[in-house]
């Protein structure tokens, strides 16, 4: 019986709450949807599209953490988790891009501008754009792992001058998988951004770079003693994202990753998204990645 | 504030009336269909005495298998929300084991972590649990190895002790009990240092759960796992009978136009638990269920809140259809 795992980090090492932001809704039931409008509905990618929304009976707007999430709820289907990706300096229009993956999504995606869906939240830890004042950031997203990560983004250009270099390094499937392509077509022509997106599979008239989005790390542009990296995108891609990282230097305890897992009820009571200790809807979804490390290098948790 | 008083059977039987008369609804034990099952009662004569303790636990009392939090209405650009509060009722939990009553301190944490759970609140804040110990236990019983015993006074308002002499020891524990005893003190006597011990079942420590807890971290990746639960057919009766288990789904009941979501009773052990939407599940195999089922109750749980989710009642190893005994498997975790 082979022990190869280092014990687990202490519980209260617990990544800083951000649930303050949101008193007014933890003053009500946390359980109690509130009902949100559709203003605008975006088709972003085949299979993804960006829901803006605004309270069908109120001008009360939702402050809330870039990397954040709500539980969305279409009714007749159920909730699912989706992280906030809209602009944290401007809360009262509640933006969420949407990939259509399962029951909840696809009824999501059938909903039309003037449709009511119910919203709770938002819940969960931030990522940790005041911490990273001063340094350095490196932003890493796979697929739709830019959603939860465009407020972290939108955070850092606000505030542009709080930061060092700052890098966003964007990973897709095909070139038709390119999620807010305009947007990063116009960061990418800023001077003060290093923006690169490459491809798994050239398609098209794709004539930019191709393979996985661990290369871009690679070729650094940031100074990795000083820097704070924001990862986001499915768990392999993290996993090596990650590894590449550290290899360039960047301490385990400067790198924040994004976790996905089923959830129900998003204020720790359920038990559904429990990876190791944490409970993603509290202690994530973004954790400091030396807290789950150990965690992180097995399979099925 | 506690204080250790006697009752008479007599007195006890005699009690159940003025708690009807108070407006109470009384819980206990009583044989319904050939089980021992938690039922309402209005006599102490209903009761069942010779018994371990019913198959399932009082959980459900505070926290129902299935709860409605909310419906609506659709109407054209509009939805109609209908919130809920839920209704309760003054109860007593009578001749509760001090195991099912100390799994109410478990529940209590969860569902006050860091958000207050209305509906668990509601209802809990009706209970008073006259807990009662134990004179006999099974195989299956291991209080004495999470930090519980036959005469366990935790999560009790008044614990009921047996004595030799007939009548009981009466341990007045909480505000709860107090207000319960208040209703008829002239029932109640001073004690004179009887002997609480001298009645209770003898449960032998199997092994000592800081200990286990301790051995976790280390056997993450160890066989153990999948060797235990290669027979688990991932059934979920273990958490359903648990009286500290609290994982809930969220179902829908809808049409096109109205509809309700229902909180009901899930477990780790079921697949489906964990599966995502996009077909991924991080728990894909019984083996890795069964050690998160582990590490949750005896590791992260008894790390966030400094005592194991396990009051050693052995419910899920009577319930369990292959036969997996929980006290064993724990014993030979903690003996790796």
């Amino acid at each position: 019986m082979a022990s190869t795992v280092d014990p687990l980090p202490a519980l209260s090492e617990h990544a800083p709450r951000v649930r303050e932001d949101s008193s007014d809704f933890f003053g009500a039931d946390p359980m109690l949807p509130a009902p949100y409008r559709i203003h605008k509905r975006r088709q972003e990618l085949s299979d993804t599209f960006t829901l803006e929304l605004a309270p069908a009976d109120s001008s009360r707007s939702l402050a809330f953490g870039p990397g954040q999430f709500n539980m969305l709820y279409a009714f007749g289907a159920g909730e699912a988790p989706v992280s906030i990706s809209g602009n944290p300096a401007n809360p009262a229009t509640l933006v969420h891009t949407i990939r259509a993956v399962g029951p909840v999504t696809e009824a999501l995606w059938d909903l039309k501008s003037g449709d009511v869906l119910g919203v709770r939240g938002p819940f969960g830890a931030a990522w940790p754009v005041a911490e990273a004042e001063g340094s350095d950031v490196v932003i890493v997203a796979g697929g739709i792992g830019l959603a939860p990560l465009r407020p972290a983004i939108y955070h850092v250009l606000n505030q542009r001058e709080k930061y060092g270099s700052v890098c966003i390094y964007y990973g897709a499937r095909t070139p038709a998988d390119i999620l807010y392509r305009s947007e990063l077509e116009k960061w990418r022509g800023q001077f003060d951004l290093t923006v690169d997106v490459t491809v798994d599979r050239a398609t098209g008239k794709w004539s930019g770079k191709v393979g996985v989005v661990t290369r871009l790390v690679a070729r650094g542009g940031f100074d990795p003693s000083q820097t704070v990296a924001l990862v986001c995108g499915p768990e392999i891609m993290m996993r090596y994202a990650v590894k590449s990282l550290k290899q360039q230097g960047v301490a385990n305890d400067r790198i924040y990753v994004s976790m996905e897992r089923n959830m129900k009820c998003a204020v720790g009571f359920c038990g559904h998204c429990q990876l190791g200790p944490y409970f993603i809807c509290r202690d994530g979804p973004v954790l400091r990645f030396d807290r789950i490390e150990p965690l992180f290098e097995i399979r099925e948790l | 504030m506690a204080t250790t008083l006697k009752i008479s059977a007599a007195s006890l039987a005699a009690l159940f009336a003025v708690l009807g008369d108070a407006g109470r609804r009384i819980l206990g034990p009583a044989e319904v269909d050939g089980r021992i099952e938690l039922k309402a009662v209005r006599t102490l004569a209903e009761v069942a005495g010779d018994q371990i303790q019913p198959v399932l636990s009082a959980k459900e009392t505070a926290f129902p298998r299935v709860e409605r939090l909310l419906s609506y209405r659709m109407a054209p650009g509009k939805v109609e929300l209908q919130d809920y509060d839920p209704e309760v009722q003054p109860t007593v939990l009578f001749g509760l084991r001090p195991c099912e009553a100390a799994g109410f301190n478990s529940l209590d944490a969860v569902f006050n972590w860091d958000t207050r759970d209305k509906f668990f609140n509601a209802r809990r804040e009706q209970l008073t649990v006259v807990g009662l110990s134990c004179t006999q236990a099974d195989d299956a019983c291991f209080c004495t190895s999470v930090g519980g015993g036959p005469g366990s006074t935790k999560g009790s308002d008044i614990l009921l002790t047996p004595l030799p002499e007939g009548g009981y020891l009466a341990e007045i524990l909480t505000e709860r009990g107090e207000a319960l005893k208040d209703l008829a003190p002239a029932l109640f006597q001073p004690a004179n240092g009887e002997d609480k011990e001298a009645m209770l079942a003898k449960v032998e420590p199997s092994f000592e759960h800081q200990g286990l807890a301790a051995k976790l971290p280390g056997l993450f990746t160890s066989d153990i796992w999948a060797e235990q639960s290669l027979r688990c057919i991932g059934c979920g009766a273990c958490a359903f009978v648990c009286p500290t288990c609290v994982c809930f789904d969220i179902q829908e009941e809808a049409d096109t136009k109205q509809g309700q979501r229902l909180r009901c009773w899930d477990s780790c052990g079921l697949r489906q638990f964990t599966l995502h939407a996009s077909g991924h599940n991080p728990r894909s195999a019984q083996s890795e269920r069964w050690r998160q089922r582990i590490y949750h109750k005896f590791g992260y749980f008894a790390e966030r809140f400094g005592g194991p989710m396990c009051v050693g009642c052995g419910k899920c190893s009577r319930a369990c259809p292959v036969d997996m005994n929980l006290k064993e498997h724990l014993t030979q975790v903690y003996e790796v």
